[in-house]
């Protein structure tokens, strides 16, 4: 860890305080680190001002975080091979600047767009083309084989993308999934020049509406780092709920998910229902189920007061004991748990592997929950909670779901007590962002870790925008939880994951 | 099986009653605004600049609701004096032009195409396509399909087969990635159909219009029968345009 920069989740350093390292140096250390129970936070590459191709690695390992760069060549030896936490990280940078990782095992395009600096196409993609573009399949050869293509458009009201099976007869060999038409350019357009900065909010909580709350927390986490604004107590205990809010319902409405497609239809209806109500006490504070519009660089954008208090106060006072009951009658009834038991268990050892992050990684035994390592916000408040069963399978992410939405239904009530009044901030925002700046944020929203990362140039404008959703990181532990599954366990597989398509495809 | 009973009783039957009784959101929803023709012209001016949709023009005091996200800044920046939300979820309506506004909406019932009453008044279904929006649109479109809304008691279901729609309803700004499924899955649909753009990204981009990886106007690529204002649309928004357009 000698050659990395130790840094806190947050806090702005300059630029020039990033170990620029050798190529080979940055890749030892970046693999001794991987390859050692340390993790991918971020790993991105950008343009400097000098149009130099750069690289940025941070990397958590036990309670540290830790930053390193070093230069790119248009080609360099893939890291992948050695570790697989690289794998879709330099698949990223392959296909945003158009360098190659020369022998990664499975050099494919990521989202399908245009390199961006104009560079001939690594995978030779003609982007007038629409997609699928030029994308050879993992395929499994033999008689008794057949493949199972599904998508881009699915059958219930859900997100695209393509999920190709491997099957023989009903057993799946293997699944590859391939997404990108969520893509809007995300990152591009929050680094445009000239875009005027009171867009950025509104872009970073629709990178993933289900996340709105994670994703504009770590935006204006970095803001606030770079523009050294202070953010006042009581707005950051809303900003704590509105998260907690956030991973109750969306946790509550997986939970009556995996119910339905166990064709166990109580608690889908009831599940459905209560999932409303949850949303609607996030209304309450930001006027939006979603909490869009409530989480601003700064603090918050609407008061929450005492009325708002009691409101949410009374809602979980109400909802709670049915909430319970819902849950035992699921979690109790030997249909569903014939099913959710060993149903696409991934090991410990794969999801380490492939770096696991959020309950995706809790079930599967990585206890790592970013509310306890690099806490933000009031999470110094808030206990740790801990899983029982996280042998990886369904049942383990649906009982760590249920876990998680016990948990935060025993803060929420504790962070209200504090009768803290939140005031909003000013309107029209108006701050000024360091020059030669770099920040990284860490928050666990539902999903998991949500990472956004910044660069200022020397007139603090952003230079580079990198975002992470725990999708990028989960995805394929979905794909490897199905070998060797039954293709008819590829729903319920799904559900107890439920990843981001827009959050992955930015 | 005691226990499904049981918590059938304590859940008990919580279907709206909606459109017999009507439903008040709380005050804080930012539903249909008003634009204050009153307000101090260079105050609308600073909104109008301010807000990141550019969903202000101060000349003619509208609100282009096609493009607001609803996000509130402008009501707080002018302390409600240019704008202020009301907590009405009733945003639907059957053109484009109608979303900009000063805070009436031509009433959707009477400027709905006869023909669609007709022909799908009692049943109607619907194939939706996401495309490239944030998601939450799909999940406050699916629930209506939860106790509360009972989506289906109206005989408005959303099918998995296009061959099986009567029409489309898209949301997200239709990222270029998805513009040939988009396509594809329209003509699949048989004529007539209906086309409904959801969400502000539909109608013009939402929050990523400008981007280089979006159509951003559903409108530019097939022709939009139905516009649903919001981001995301409240699912009462939406439940009140499909009953008043169709029934
Ligand atoms: S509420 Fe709409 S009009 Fe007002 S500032 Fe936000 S986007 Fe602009
Ligand atoms: S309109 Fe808003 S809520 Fe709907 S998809 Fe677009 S960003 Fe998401």
């Amino acid at each position: 860890m000698d050659n990395l920069l130790q840094i806190q989740n947050g806090q702005a350093v300059s630029r020039a305080d990033i170990p620029d390292l050798d190529f080979t140096v940055f890749q030892q250390t970046v693999l001794d680190a991987t390859l050692h129970g340390g993790f991918i936070v971020q790993f991105f590459a950008y343009e400097d001002e000098q149009s130099m191709l750069k690289l940025i690695a941070v990397i958590r390992s036990g309670l540290k975080l830790y930053v390193a760069g070093c230069s790119l060549a248009e080609e360099y030896p893939s890291l992948t091979p050695q570790c697989e936490k690289f794998h879709m990280f330099e698949r990223e940078i392959a296909e945003q600047f158009g360098v190659r990782p020369k022998d990664h095992p499975w050099l494919k395009m990521v989202r399908y767009h245009k390199n961006y600096r104009g560079k001939e196409d690594i995978f030779g993609n003609d982007y007038s083309q629409d997609i699928p573009g030029n994308y050879p399949y993992f395929t499994v050869d033999g008689d008794a084989i057949h493949e199972v293509a599904v998508g881009p458009v699915h059958a219930g009201i859900i997100e695209p993308g393509h999920f190709r099976f491997q099957c023989a007869g009903e057993k799946v060999f293997s699944l590859e999934i391939q997404l990108g038409y969520q893509h809007r350019g995300a990152e591009k357009l929050l680094e445009q020049a000239g875009l005027p900065r009171n867009r950025l909010p509104i872009i970073a909580e629709s990178i993933a509406g289900d996340t709105a709350i994670g994703h504009s927390l770590c935006h204006s986490q970095a803001i606030e780092a770079l523009a050294n604004l202070e953010v006042h107590e009581g707005a950051k205990i809303v900003r704590t709920i509105a998260l907690e809010l956030e991973r109750i319902a969306n946790h509550i409405g997986d939970l009556g998910a995996l119910s339905g497609d166990v064709a166990f239809n109580p608690p889908l209806a009831y599940f459905g229902r209560i999932r409303g109500e949850f949303l609607n006490l996030t209304l309450t504070m930001a006027g939006n189920r979603f909490g869009k519009g409530l989480i601003r660089p700064g603090g918050i954008a609407f008061p929450v007061l005492a009325e708002h208090r009691q409101i949410m106060r009374n809602k979980i006072t109400d909802e709670t004991p049915g909430l319970t009951n819902v849950c035992d009658l699921l979690f109790s009834a030997h249909t569903v748990l014939a099913r959710f038991e060993h149903t696409g268990t991934v090991s410990r050892d794969i999801a380490e592997k492939l770096g696991l992050v959020g309950y995706a990684g809790r079930a599967s035994g990585l206890p790592y929950d970013s509310r306890i390592t690099f806490p933000t916000e009031a999470y110094d408040q808030v206990e740790s909670n801990s899983n029982e069963r996280t042998v990886g399978d369904v049942l383990s992410r649906a009982s760590v779901r249920r876990e998680e939405i016990m948990h935060s239904l025993q803060a929420i009530p504790k962070l209200l007590a504090k009768e803290v009044d939140a005031e909003p901030i000013s309107v029209p925002p108006s701050y000024t962002l360091a020059p030669d700046s770099f920040v990284v944020t860490i928050n666990e929203a539902w999903r998991g870790e949500v990472s956004h990362c910044l660069l200022t140039d020397k007139e603090g404008s952003i230079l580079r925008y990198k975002v992470k959703d725990p999708s990028f990181h989960n995805w394929t532990g979905l794909a490897m939880s199905l070998r060797n599954q039954g293709i008819s366990d590829f729903p319920l597989c799904n559900k107890s994951f439920n990843l981001s398509y827009c959050g992955f495809d930015l | 099986m005691l226990k499904v009973i049981q918590n059938r009783r304590e859940q008990g039957y919580r279907t709206t009653n909606y459109p017999k009784e009507p439903i008040t959101l709380y005050s804080r929803y930012r539903g249909l605004p008003t634009v204050h023709q009153e307000c101090d012209k260079e105050l609308a001016r600073q909104c109008a600049e301010a807000c990141p949709q550019q969903a202000i023009d101060a000349d003619k005091m509208l609100i282009d609701i096609g493009r607001c996200t609803f996000c509130g800044q402008c009501e707080i920046q002018s302390q409600g004096e240019l704008v202020t939300f009301s907590n009405n979820f009733e945003l639907g309506t059957s053109s484009r032009e109608a979303l900009f506004t000063s805070g009436s909406l031509p009433a959707l019932a009477e400027h709905s195409k006869q023909h669609f009453k007709s022909l799908f008044g009692r049943s109607l279904q619907l194939r939706q396509i996401s495309a490239g929006g944030c998601n939450s649109c799909e999940a406050d479109t699916n629930v209506l399909g939860t106790p509360f809304f009972d989506l289906q008691r109206f005989g408005i279901d959303f099918v998995a087969s296009p061959r099986h729609a009567d029409g489309i309803h898209v949301t997200g700004p239709i990222s270029n990635n998805m513009k040939a499924a988009v396509l594809s899955t329209y003509e699949a649909v048989p004529s007539p159909k209906v086309v409904i753009a959801s969400g502000c990204c539909s109608i013009s981009g939402g929050p990523f219009w400008g981007s280089k990886d979006v159509v951003g106007d559903l409108n530019s690529l097939i022709p939009v029968d139905l516009y649903i204002p919001g981001c995301p649309p409240h699912p009462m928004t939406t439940l009140h345009a499909l009953l008043h357009f169709f029934k």
